[in-house]
């Protein structure tokens, strides 16, 4: 077989090189690289590996504290839930492949995300997704990306035996040509038995096992994730990758068993940019070389050419390294779970990537130059002299009633209940589901001491569009907030930036923000960040998407028979509101409705202060002494209560303090919006236990078929049936 | 008692299967490839997508060497109960009369439903209270119980469903609001709702588990 020509300056360019890029490839080889090498730098260098335009802002996060066992750098983070074990998390993106081919994107991306977690020989236990499309009242594409994405998600997960416990979606124009689909994937296992994804041992053997290798995915990593959407992308479903449920099952058992018996040394997923990326991590992380024989890989497709066998991203596939006396059992592990294992290559003491094709060398790089020399951008942040984002267009009039108000923010897709999505999905395989969704603001995993794993995932684009760095402080105060509310301190943190393209100075300017957010509400929690992602050039023909910081947040709390519900449970309970009530129109979903444009910044929030807040609400609940609490967040208080009333099934008569001086208009009071307040019921003495404590205003009763509430001169008077059938708006997405 | 929960490539429901056996008796999972039944006093075929769901829900792993040795079992008169995708395996494998089909809705489903317990003199449900409802879980795309009518109405006249939806609950469609049947016999029983999952008061309900303890009664009973 002759060797193909050397590519041009020009190839290099249209696989996302800049020529400078490629000037310096040539200088690390000494010579132009082949097709081959052009091939696998172009992939290790792309944004998406190489993380060139964030890599220095991820620097300034805090990731350390003394539950971390893992931090940013391996397949994913870990922290120490006690009794020997480590909860194992990370949040991932698979937003071009789900704009483009929802289905097959969605569930590549659980399949991605949960392989993270078991590469690190722990078995996941829990998904939680993040989403963001269009309008889907207005927009069919919307509909089909959503309905095709929920279908994906439930595709995979349901059929791997992993419960999806929890999520979010929002629906805003910004999203409408480029969706979000973000993946959080929990693990658990042993923290003195999680491995590590260094390759090390030279002369030992590199084994590959799963999915044989095909030509699907190929460019994923540089075509769809690193550059923005176009008009063609139609042309681009053959970069989405195919996922099969039932050979990553085999694949996770398979894993597991490897890794109990101590078979392997080091264990990598194959993600984006496949072979390529998995073998380059590995051997730059233990500082050795790989030889890579490309000719003994299992192809789906005989004739594909060495370079496509380096980069596809075929699914479910892993790459491990064995001493050479286990190699016979790990291939018998292998056998057993019906899986090809394949022994392709060797670690080397040479520091270099050699792709070989039989006895040919067909590529011979320096690992240091895949991984550790792809140059990094400095960004040029300007903040935008007038608005990005058109506001959306009115539904509700400026002089609509509160009970109108109320209805409709109910009923709006952002709001509604997200029953019609989560039933689509099993919550409760694995049996360790305390809280199954809408029981509590955060999902609850119940651990084998009788304690429990909380986790949350949030980020509200539209105020973080307001306001980068205030608005993402506002996703971190969310996420504990609901830990709060299920009794558990948080551990940890991951995240996943979805942002447009760093190069234009104000994206570069709200990733700065968000990061700086980012970073001190971590901070003052003690809520270090152990793993993330990031997805930039999300841009579709309109524009950029908002602004979209998506936290994930893992707590732990001791009983799990004690966390919290948000729904009203007692008749004759009292209600509370608890903490600051600062209420605000601005970004919020009122607002929306109204058509009213974004301001230019959020308020202040006393990050201090809400931690307080939420540490007397998390003891209060581990105490026993709320029948029910539940956050104030979109929609604010009024909405509040009438998810208590739904989530319970029970009704409730309030009287609202129009809060401030001079006090806010009754809109304020019922729909502002503010991090740090809660709504909680209890006996009345419970609840002047938490007073002692923490501001608290017991506002009112629970019981009866309907929600009566009285602020000022406005009044709301539903019934329960009335505020379900606003409530289940969403169904109709699912016929 | 000792009970096998049978593990194909692709079950899912497995664990909670064993765990909730190991709340009635001494219990192991059973890999797929192995015939040796080891005397097992019951057998359970759990959840999940054996085979990945291809061709059809449970279609292929009838045909594996353990499913072979069950269906020996059922002959001889041994206890064999099939959850959901079990319950799939058990009817392809010609075990218990009918179908399951895609729900109605055509779209996978997970709901805590109602049961009535139509039957408390069986082996499986004779821990539970004549008239009793139990909730209990359910999830799956392929659930719809479907026979001919010359079918449905021998297996009531014949007293062979044992639980039946809510009518307000068969979300999937199913004949006749059929939830449970079990085979002329007496000793094989298939449900599409999960048991399994309801045997803890901290993530559910506990009804569950009364189908777990009508078996361990059935087979004390027998024994003594």
């Amino acid at each position: 077989m002759p060797s193909p020509p050397t590519p041009t300056v020009d190839e290099a360019i249209a696989l996302g090189l800049t020529s400078d890029e490629h000037a310096l490839i040539s200088e690390k080889l000494g010579r132009a690289p082949n097709q081959v090498e052009l091939a696998v730098f172009s992939l290790l260098w792309s944004e998406h590996c190489a993380y060139k335009h964030s890599k220095k802002l991820l620097r300034t996060l805090p990731t350390e504290g003394p539950q971390v066992i893992m931090g940013p750098g391996e397949n994913a983070g870990a922290v120490d839930v006690g009794g020997g074990l480590a909860c194992v998390f990370k949040v991932e993106s698979h937003n071009h492949p789900s704009a483009v081919e929802p289905f097959q994107g969605a569930a590549t991306g659980v399949g991605g995300i949960l392989r993270d977690i078991f590469a690190l020989g722990a078995r996941p236990i829990a998904v939680l997704d993040s989403l963001r499309f269009g309008d889907p009242e207005r927009s069919e594409r919307s509909r089909y990306l959503l309905d095709g994405a929920v279908r994906g998600i439930g595709h995979y997960g349901n059929s791997i035996g992993v419960p999806t416990v929890g999520g979010e979606v929002y629906f805003e124009e910004p999203y409408e040509h480029n969706c979000l689909v973000n993946a959080m994937a929990i693990g658990l296992g042993e923290r003195d038995k999680l491995v590590r994804s260094a390759a090390a041992g030279v002369g030992n053997v590199v084994v590959l096992y799963g999915a044989s290798t095909g030509r699907d995915g190929i460019g994923g990593a540089s075509v769809l994730a690193s550059a923005e959407l176009g008009e063609a992308d139609e042309d681009k479903r053959p970069t989405v990758q195919v996922g099969d449920p039932f050979e990553e099952s085999k694949l996770l058992e398979c894993s597991l068993e490897l890794l109990e018996r101590g078979l392997i040394v080091a264990l990598q997923d194959l993600g984006a940019a496949g072979l390529s990326s998995s073998a380059s991590e590995m051997a730059s992380k233990g500082a050795v070389g790989i030889d890579l024989d490309v000719a003994r890989v299992p192809l789906r497709e005989a004739d594909m050419e060495p370079f496509e066998i380096m980069v596809s991203e075929s699914q479910e596939r892993m790459l491990c390294v064995v001493e050479p006396s286990n190699v016979p059992d790990v291939l018998a592990v292998c056998e057993r779970w019906e899986v090809h294992g394949t022994a392709i290559g060797e670690v080397t003491g040479s520091g270099r990537l050699r792709v070989l094709h039989g006895e040919r060398v067909v590529g011979d790089m320096p690992v240091a130059a895949l991984v550790d020399d792809c140059p990094l951008y400095d960004l040029a942040p300007a903040r935008p002299e007038k608005p990005l984002y058109a506001p959306a267009p009115a539904t509700l009039a400026a002089d609509a009633t509160a009970q109108e108000a109320l209805l409709a923010l109910l009923a709006s897709p952002n709001v509604a209940s997200r029953r019609p999505l989560f039933e689509q999905y099993d919550a409760i395989v694995q049996s360790r589901t305390v809280r199954r969704p809408e029981e509590c603001d955060a999902a609850v995993l119940l651990l084998p001491d009788g304690g429990a794993i909380a986790a949350s995932i949030d980020g509200n684009g539209r105020r973080v569009a307001a306001d980068p760095y205030r608005g993402t402080i506002g996703a971190v105060l969310e996420c504990a907030s609901n830990l709060a509310c299920a009794g558990a301190e948080p551990l940890g943190t991951t995240n996943c930036l979805n942002f447009g393209n760093p190069e234009k100075p104000h994206i570069a300017w709200q990733l700065v923000e968000a990061v700086r957010g980012l970073g001190d509400a971590c901070r003052a929690l003690d809520a270090p960040i152990v793993g993330g992602n990031v997805s930039l050039y999300n841009e579709g023909a309109s524009g950029p998407i908002y602004p979209t910081p998506v936290v994930g947040m893992v707590g732990r709390l001791p009983d799990a028979s004690r966390a919290g519900r948000t729904g009203f449970v007692q008749e004759g309970d009292a209600v509370a509101i608890v903490g600051r009530r600062e209420p605000s129109l601005a970004a919020s979903e009122l607002s929306r409705l109204r058509g009213e444009p974004l301001p230019d910044r959020l308020d202040d929030v006393d990050v201090a202060d809400v931690r307080a807040t939420q540490e007397a609400i998390r003891d209060a609940v581990r105490d026993g002494l709320l029948s029910s609490v539940h956050d104030v967040a979109e929609g604010g208080l009024a909405v509040a209560l009438a998810e208590c009333c739904l989530a319970g099934g029970i009704g409730a008569r309030a009287e609202l303090p129009q809060a401030g001086e001079p006090p806010v208009a009754p809109s304020v009071a019922l729909f502002g919006e503010n991090p740090g307040a809660f709504v909680v019921s209890g006996h009345p003495t419970a609840l002047a236990q938490l007073a002692e404590r923490v501001h608290l205003d017991i506002v009112g009763e629970v019981g009866g078929e309907s929600l009566h509430v009285i602020c000022g001169a406005a009044g709301i008077d539903s019934s329960l049936a009335e505020l379900h059938a606003a409530h289940d708006s969403l169904r109709r997405f699912f016929p | 008692m000792r009970t096998a929960v049978l593990q194909f490539p692709g079950s899912c429901d497995e664990r909670d299967a064993l765990a909730a056996a190991r709340l009635v008796g001494d219990a192991d999972l059973h890999w797929h490839r192995d015939r040796d039944l080891r005397g097992a006093d019951v057998v359970v075929v759990p959840g999940g997508f054996s085979y990945g769901d291809y061709l059809r829900a449970g279609a292929i792993a009838r045909f594996s060497p353990a499913m072979e040795s069950v269906v020996e079992l059922a002959g001889e008169g041994g206890l064999v109960l099939g959850i959901c995708n079990g319950f799939q395996v058990l009817c392809e494998a010609g075990l218990l009369p009918g179908a399951l089909l895609p729900n109605a809705g055509r779209r996978f489903t997970f709901r805590q439903v109602d049961l009535e317990v139509v039957r408390t003199d069986t082996a499986f449900t004779s821990a539970c209270e004549p008239g009793e409802r139990l909730s209990v879980p359910a999830k799956h795309s392929w659930g719809r119980y479907y026979a001919p009518e010359e079918t449905l109405d021998a297996l009531e006249a014949g007293g062979q469903v044992l639980l039946r939806y809510d009518s307000a609950h068969n979300f999937n469609g199913s004949l006749r609001d059929i939830a449970g049947v079990m085979n002329a016999a007496g000793n094989v029983f298939g449900l599409m709702p999960h048991p399994e999952h309801a045997v803890d008061a901290r993530t559910g309900s506990t009804d569950g588990l009364r189908i777990f303890e009508s078996l361990r009664l059935a087979v004390e009973g027998a024994r003594a």
